[in-house]
């Protein structure tokens, strides 16, 4: 059986590790290569890499570090932030990279995700989405959640899909850095409205919350950061719990 | 250890120069007849879309080389469907080595299969070391209908041919360069057959 996956986050900046709480403050949580083979060999499923550096030289940073990682770990890894074109995938993906993730850039030009998934097939395009529940409305945010656009987020998923995404990653701005769990009930009805996976990002702050996630918001995935950085969480025992709640996952 | 990886410009082949390099071998890129004619070992790549894939074969006349191939041959992921009859990506008619059709999963279940799946009835020395219900990492819309041909078996959907051996010929439909330590196993099979 398909299995759950656990997927630590690292958001690199200038080639380091740095978790940002509530899309702001930052902590510098280590050298990335070093936590990817860590997390590889605690039994992660994924790594996510988001790059939020803001020049081109932290970005040609960036490109080592994924070549550094590809190099030294035998699991998958996606790659976002900043990506705007298709000279970025393929320099990314020759580098290692097995998946990148899109995300304002395909908001600015939703045709980006057709071009992708045309040239390099659905199964490496991820498109995240920001979004934040405002009036009980879910409204997309651009440049990593400081903008707010008149998209809905059910209607911009289903338009991913429709576009060639092959997997959403889905960041609840509410629940983002307050460690009171994933928004369960917005995830479940992206799972259900779509067929493609949905990874769920935002509110780890339990054990429990990675099963409610699971069960409650049928996400086909979890991603977190400080709770795996800081050890908080450890992904044995996590995924031993999650067995014992009946959910599949690979030990 | 001559192992070469073919080259067809069908998507990122990093991966897998690097598992093997983890194991200490250098694998060698290359889409020259008499490179990959003389190599001990194969490696046929590929990740994209199956009707490009395969007019990229025909191109450079790798679609005749290939099948001709008498040393050990390893097909991953498209290279793996490719290397059957036909596919429903692009109604695609394949290399014919495997006698098997590749169909689509239905929305009935969520497309692509993407994570860790369990691979079971393994029947090839290309699995020796590995257990019963080893999870290996697979990205894949498309799949091997069940065959005799098939040395693994995974579920999604239905059960599908997850791994397939005609002759010299294997084929698996997971990544074993991503598949963790019991992927890098599978390699080091692969190697030492």
């Amino acid at each position: 059986m398909l299995t759950k996956r656990i997927i630590p986050c690292l958001d690199i900046k200038n080639g380091r590790t740095v978790k940002g709480v509530n899309f702001v403050d930052l902590i510098d949580a280590g050298d990335p290569v070093e936590l990817a083979r860590k997390y590889a060999l605690a039994g992660a499923d994924e790594l996510v890499f988001l790059d939020i550096s803001a020049t081109l030289e932290q970005r040609k940073t960036t490109l080592d570090m994924v070549l550094h990682v590809a190099e030294q770990v035998n699991i998958p890894f996606t790659v976002g932030g900043g990506i705007t074109s298709i000279a970025d995938v393929d320099a990314l993906l020759k580098c290692g990279a097995d998946k990148v993730s899109v995300n304002s850039s395909a908001i600015k030009r939703p045709e980006l995700i057709d071009e992708l998934s045309n040239k390099f097939g659905s199964q490496c395009i991820v498109v995240a989405i920001d979004a934040k529940c405002v009036n009980d409305q879910w409204m997309v945010h651009l440049a990593g959640g400081t903008i707010p656009t008149d998209k809905n987020l059910f209607d911009w998923a289903k338009e991913v899909e429709k576009r060639g995404a092959g997997e959403i990653l889905f960041t609840s701005m509410n629940n983002d850095g307050t460690k009171n769990g994933f928004a369960n009930e917005a995830l479940a009805k992206l799972s259900e409205t779509l067929n493609i996976p949905i990874i769920a990002s935002g509110g780890a702050g339990s054990i429990q919350h990675f099963v409610d996630t699971f069960t409650l918001g049928k996400a086909d995935a979890a991603l977190a950061a400080s709770v795996f950085h800081f050890g908080e969480i450890p992904i044995s025992e996590l995924k031993k719990e999650l067995n014992n709640n009946n959910i599949e996952v690979r030990l | 250890m001559n192992i070469i990886i073919i080259d067809y410009g069908a998507g990122n082949i990093k991966s897998i120069q690097f598992a093997f390099k983890r194991l200490g071998i250098t694998a060698v890129l290359s889409n020259d007849p008499d490179e990959i004619l003389n190599a001990d070992k194969v490696i046929f790549p590929g990740v994209g879309e199956a009707s490009n894939a395969m007019e990229k074969l025909k191109e450079t006349g790798l679609d005749v080389l290939i099948p001709n191939l008498k040393q050990p041959v390893l097909g991953i992921c498209l290279g793996m469907q490719l290397l059957c009859k036909h596919t429903e990506e692009g109604n695609t008619r394949g290399l014919g080595i495997f006698d098997v059709d590749i169909k689509r999963f239905t929305n009935a279940v969520k497309v692509p299969q993407m994570g860790w799946n369990t691979i079971v009835n393994l029947k090839s020395e290309l699995f020796s070391g590995i257990k019963e219900n080893e999870h290996m990492y697979l990205v894949h819309s498309y799949y091997a209908e069940q065959c005799t041909e098939a040395i693994a078996t995974t579920n999604y959907q239905t059960n599908y041919a997850s791994a397939l051996q005609h002759e010299n010929f294997y084929g698996v439909q997971f990544h074993p360069e991503k598949s963790s330590t019991a992927g890098a196993q599978i390699l080091q099979n692969f190697i030492n057959l």
